[in-house]
């Protein structure tokens, strides 16, 4: 593990992270140091460009696109701010690879923020760290008061001029949050329902403010970006998107965990040589590529390469890369169950079909899994897909929920219909394996 | 509007000087007063369990916010407590990867020994029961949070050993104070 071969996670150490001193022996804060004296910020936007590198949350939207659309203003009033806002509200069933970094390398963070800020003009920061990641939250803010004190915050940053001041906010507990417009509501003391969009945040956003939201994936690949150059970004996955990724697996698999990949690692890479395959006796059923709100994928999926463009072309999405292994002891129709529960729940109420569909979703399912459903509740599912669905809702947690419905109801077809026609859920009767 | 028609004004308690005071300190960091809405939420529950309708009515007039909004903040939250909980609040993650790794033996482990449910206080007022969204401990799975710590790869047997654990921290606390 080198910085150059495991630029995201060669710096981590869950037991304890590295002081600023430390991290700085390694490479840390280099990248800042350059994209600060070397680069101009416009000259900064135009480098991550050019580096290829997408949104790492789940939507894989070109990061330095999204910077260039905030608009420039050489001075600004008292009243005026431009805000980077770190979305760190890590609340995707599945989904535990932000986590590694904030608590096992923080200063990342910080480094990287510093960066985007630059580029971006942005004088104030905000972490927004999710309620329950408590040890996150202590090691970030010793992270943030050394830099502080090392002078990475604060005013005239390492003599360049440059202003950022970066504070720390911990939520309390809603997975709506994540959601760019609502994470900015939730900062603003608001209920956390997401806004209409335009005017997107980069814009008008926190406090009507022109404002970025990143992730902290996407966030900490910036130091290595302008210490170790495009070329080098690009080099790690000529085939595929640029860079390296974080990928998962959690379920029954042999080993659990997160890897660090070049981008575009096959399904079938992370699942049987990192994870370590099935566990005994468990055969492959399905998958969802990239947390909770990702279509499933089949066993005749595991050699799509991992990146946006591929999964996609797959019937699913790259997600946050996540992999949640479904085996064939397990009944899907209680997973996706499981899965509309947490959307039914975490459904903000904003909008009808969203407010009034996933519970209306966990109803017909319930019905279903405890053996009294009937065929046409299997089409009212389809129909309630269709009504959840992208443009007929406020923002995309309905769609979201969605994906991993249909393509069960899809893969799945026969396991519906046998807990109809049987009238009992065949895999807690032991009848069915897959 | 006569007078028989007029919304009785409630008491509202006042905070605590420690509670003015970090509520104050954020106030320094934020653009608004309403942007410190969650925090002083937290700040008076770590105070006092749980946030009272006095409790909110009391920030609400501090924030000079409407009460109206605070409880749209308050209760959109799964770590705000608009009850009284237990001493520990344990929070079982009940999302998918806990679902795939035991999380049902699990809670029926849990619930069995401290004979409550879910949104329910032991009588002896050591344990509240609540499930939590996604604990991002997937890899550990089935997972729980007992006030800030997470505990993975659970058993059936080893949640009660945890529990028991927790249970005799009080114990030791107890004894200590007596002395």
């Amino acid at each position: 593990m080198t910085a150059l071969s495991h630029p995201l996670t060669y710096q981590v150490n869950l037991t304890s992270p590295k002081t600023l001193s430390a991290y700085c022996d390694d490479g840390g804060y280099q990248g800042a140091r350059i994209a600060l004296t070397q680069f101009s910020p416009e000259q900064a936007v135009e480098q991550v460009k050019a580096s290829g590198l997408k949104g790492r949350g789940g939507a894989g939207f070109p990061t330095g696109m999204k910077w260039s659309f905030v608009p420039r203003k050489a001075t600004k009033t008292e009243n005026e701010n431009t805000y980077l806002v770190c979305n760190a509200d890590e609340m995707e069933p599945g989904t535990f690879k932000d986590r590694l970094l904030l608590e096992g390398v923080p200063h990342q963070l910080i480094e990287a923020m510093v960066i985007a800020a630059y580029a971006i003009g942005a004088n104030k920061g905000y972490i927004f760290l999710r309620g329950e990641y408590h040890l996150a939250a202590q090691r970030i803010t010793h992270a943030l008061n050394e830099a502080k004190t090392a002078n990475w915050l604060g005013d005239n940053i390492q003599g360049t001029g440059f202003n950022f001041e970066l504070h720390l906010h911990t939520s309390a507990g809603r997975y709506i949050c994540g959601e760019e417009t609502a994470l900015i509501n939730a900062l603003e003391g608001k209920r956390a329902n997401p806004r209409a969009k335009p005017p997107f945040p980069q814009v008008a956003g926190l406090f009507g403010q022109p404002t970025i939201v990143n992730n902290v994936e996407t966030l900490c690949n910036l130091p290595h970006i302008f210490r170790h150059g495009i070329e080098w970004y690009q080099s790690h996955a000529p085939e595929s998107d640029a860079g390296t990724k974080i990928y998962g697996a959690c379920g029954r698999v042999a080993k659990p965990g997160l890897w660090e990949l070049p981008m575009g690692a096959p399904i079938g890479k992370v699942l049987n040589d990192c994870a370590g395959g099935m566990q005994s006796g468990l055969k492959l059923k399905g998958l969802l590529p990239g947390g909770a709100s990702t279509d499933f994928l089949l066993p005749q999926h595991l050699d799509v390469p991992m990146d946006y463009d591929h999964v996609a072309k797959a019937g699913s999405r790259l997600g946050t890369g996540g992999l949640i292994v479904l085996d064939d002891k397990q009944c899907p129709v209680a997973m996706v169950l499981n899965l509309l529960r947490f959307f039914a729940q975490e459904s903000c109420g904003w909008c009808t079909p969203c407010r009034d569909g996933t519970p209306w979703a966990v109803q017909l399912l319930e019905k279903i899994e405890q053996g009294k459903g009937q065929l046409a509740d299997i089409d009212e599912l389809y129909r309630l897909c269709d009504f959840m669905w992208i443009g007929k809702t406020h923002c995309a947690l309905a769609p979201g929920a969605v994906e991993p419905l249909r393509s069960a109801l899809n893969y799945f077809n026969d396991d519906f219909v046998q807990h109809i026609e049987l009238h009992h859920c065949p895999y807690h009767h032991g009848e069915r394996h897959g | 509007m006569t007078h028989s028609q007029q919304i009785p004004i409630t008491q509202v308690d006042t905070l605590s000087a420690a509670e003015y005071e970090e509520i104050d300190h954020e106030l320094t960091l934020l653009e608004t007063r309403q942007a410190a809405s969650i925090e002083a939420l937290k700040i008076v529950q770590r105070h006092r369990g749980w946030i009272s309708d006095q409790s909110l009515k009391a920030i609400a007039d501090y924030l000079q916010i409407p009460v109206a909004d605070l409880e749209g903040v308050a209760t959109f939250y799964n770590l705000i407590y608009r009850q009284p909980v237990g001493k520990h609040v344990i929070h079982v993650c009940n999302s998918v990867a806990c679902h795939l790794c035991g999380y049902d033996e699990v809670l029926r482990a849990i619930k069995q020994h401290l004979q409550i449910d879910y949104g329910e206080t032991t009588a002896d007022g050591n344990f509240t029961l609540l499930s939590n969204a996604c604990l991002g401990g997937c890899d550990k799975a089935p997972v729980l949070m007992i006030g800030k710590e997470h505990h993975g790869n659970l058993t059936s047997t080893s949640v009660i050993d945890l529990l028991n654990s927790v249970q005799g921290e009080n114990l030791g606390e107890q004894e200590g104070s007596k002395q």
